[in-house]
């Protein structure tokens, strides 16, 4: 019987006709169940009304000089500080500093009295508290991770420095996050 | 002893589907080494509690509510209005913590009693499998009160991820569902919380089926072969596991009854603000050795693969022991630094409940480099030079006087010469 059967039917190079059937089922089958796997896995990213909520305007004219404010961007505290003219001074003169996350402050403002940076540190998602630590930025308190007047980093577990959000200036005291 | 019966519907059953002679063979004449110890206990202990966690469990999903804003109010719900709530509540919360103190006794007797070596070694990994998931299930259900704790820690064990290179904030994201830990995060741990433990009922019966296949280990780490080496698993180790069971109940009950907050954090109890870090963060104790791993690397991406490379390690260790020899009992070096791996461990989880500075990190180091050297360079090295005791012929033999000296010349299957 088995001399019937399409498995002998094979070419001069081995491979049977059978091989080919079974390599090109299973490869259509896997493929179709990558693709039905996607929508799965996909429904865990940020859905639409998540993503409809990515930016925040926030009117800077209360703010003085020296205070800070933090606001809610994406679920994740934004801190706006107006920097004093000392801040600023010191941000700068930081910038040949030996610093983890080489960045000027200049890179980090749009205008340099307003800071603007996601209050999350960068090591494992804390929030820093303002005004503290060794460089009279913010300090992090779960793994001691201390940032500079610019936030940032100089030193402690923190690979980088504060992100700065994107924003723009939609009025000379109102700014647009996201 | 085959399994019989004159019960007219059992036998109908029986004959369609043979379970009763499956359970009878299983629960009943099962053949168990005869000189398990205390530390036999652990296995089956474990196993009720997970049948503790998944009833508590059930009936706690019954009452809670996994939105931001309803589930601290809920589980508050929960331990004030709900008849016996508190009582609940406190079972699967303190549950949680019974359950790691019993599989971690279960693991350190298997390292012990050399349990993870052939023809075991799936049998074991099966094990680790089962603790990974363990872990993975508590961390998720601590997130669901959604205290200041939950959300932290969840925030932080979720960036762990982050470390990864190139798509480190992508697999974030898509964890969270988000941009932060929010309410998207909450339902899917909620979810996976209510499935994860019926797998692990599975896998602990493929840990059972592994296991009766070769037959348990034993405490002389010998094979069981001679006759009187085995007794029937009923009712000799029944009525031990019911005993296990009943002590350990009574030690359970101190903490749910005397102690019900003691294993948890009070800032647990404040609830979740997204705006504000509590000072000191702080795992469960059950987390402590391995955050201690995490922190003492100066590196994020280095210390979140040491701290996950401290399990996955586990999986190599049938084969990183080189030695023949089982049982400590007869591995007079390795006896030592088993326990010197005991005090590394100990100490680690001591470290990592302290702020990450001074000692404590001191400790968090050198413990962190014993884990490692322990697993990568003694137990490889130690088959080869450790002159292991004489073993005993037989179990029986042992058991029954004779010990280990009645196998007259050094029976020692090591390879070791020195
Ligand atoms: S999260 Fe800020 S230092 Fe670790």
């Amino acid at each position: 019987m088995s001399a019937m059967t399409p498995e002998s039917n094979h070419g001069e190079d081995g491979v049977k006709r059978r091989d080919f059937l079974y390599i090109s089922t299973a490869a259509f089958g896997g493929a179709g169940v990558v693709a039905a796997a996607w929508p799965f896995v996909h429904q865990m990213n940020p859905s639409a009304d998540v993503l409809a909520l990515s930016s925040t305007e926030v009117d800077l004219s209360g703010i003085e000089v020296g205070q800070s404010l933090t606001v809610v961007w994406r679920g994740k505290p934004v801190f706006i500080r107006h920097r004093t003219p000392e801040e600023i001074e010191e941000a700068r003169a930081d910038d040949a500093a030996d610093l983890p996350d080489p960045q000027t402050d200049a890179e980090r403002v749009i205008k340099p009295e307003w800071l603007v940076v996601v209050g999350v540190c960068t090591h494992l998602g804390c929030v820093p508290l303002g005004q503290a630590g060794d460089f009279g930025g913010w300090f992090c308190p779960c793994h001691g991770s201390h940032y500079d007047t610019s936030a940032r980093i100089r030193i402690g577990p923190a690979p980088e420095n504060l992100i700065v959000p994107p924003y723009e200036f939609t009025a000379d005291t109102q700014i647009l996050i996201g | 002893m085959s399994f019989q019966t004159n019960n007219p519907v059992i036998k109908w059953v029986e004959y369609r589907l043979p379970i009763f002679s499956f359970l009878h063979h299983s629960l009943v004449e099962y053949p168990t080494p005869r000189n398990f110890n205390i530390w036999y206990q652990f296995g089956s202990i474990a196993g009720i509690i997970l049948v503790v966690q998944i009833v508590t469990g059930i009936v706690l999903a019954m009452h809670y509510t996994p939105h931001v804003d309803y589930a601290f109010d809920s589980v508050e719900h929960i331990m004030r209005d709900v008849n016996y709530g508190w009582l609940i509540r406190y079972m699967h919360a303190n549950g949680a913590s019974m359950f790691f103190i019993a599989v971690y006794i279960h693991i350190f007797r298997g390292l012990y009693y050399g349990s993870y070596k052939a023809p075991r070694e799936l049998l074991w990994m099966i094990g680790l499998v089962i603790l990974l998931l363990m872990m993975a299930t508590a961390f998720m259900g601590y997130v669901l009160p959604w205290g200041q704790m939950s959300f932290w820690g969840a925030t932080v064990i979720t960036n762990l991820f982050s470390a990864v290179p190139l798509v480190g904030e992508q697999i974030v994201t898509w964890l969270w569902g988000g941009f932060s830990v929010d309410n998207a995060t909450l339902n899917r741990f909620y979810s996976l919380h209510y499935l994860l433990p019926f797998v692990l009922v599975g896998l602990v019966v493929l840990h059972l089926w592994a296991l009766h296949h070769h037959g348990s280990n034993n405490p002389l780490g010998i094979d069981a072969k001679a006759p009187g080496d085995k007794i029937p698993f009923h009712p000799y180790y029944t009525v031990k596991d019911l005993l296990g069971f009943a002590l350990f109940g009574l030690f359970f009950a101190v903490f749910l009854f005397y102690l019900p907050n003691a294993l948890g954090h009070p800032d647990n109890y404040i609830p979740a603000d997204p705006l504000v870090t509590p000072a000191h963060i702080v795992p469960e104790w059950y987390f402590l050795p391995f955050y201690a791993i995490l922190r003492s690397v100066p590196d994020k991406l280095g210390g979140v693969v040491l701290m996950f490379g401290s399990i996955f390690i586990l999986f190599l260790l049938p084969w990183l022991d080189t030695s023949r020899v089982r049982s400590a009992k007869f591995r007079p070096i390795y006896k030592q630094f088993f326990w010197i791996f005991v005090i590394a461990t100990l100490a680690l989880g001591w470290a990592g409940s302290q702020p990450a500075e001074g000692m404590a990190l001191i400790i968090a180091r050198v413990g962190t480099i014993y884990y490692f050297v322990h697993f990568l360079v003694i137990m490889p090295l130690l088959g080869w030079f450790e002159r292991p005791k004489p073993l005993p012929k037989s179990i029986a033999e042992s058991v029954l006087g004779g010990g280990g000296q009645a196998a007259g010349a050094p029976a020692s299957p090591a390879r070791g010469k020195a």
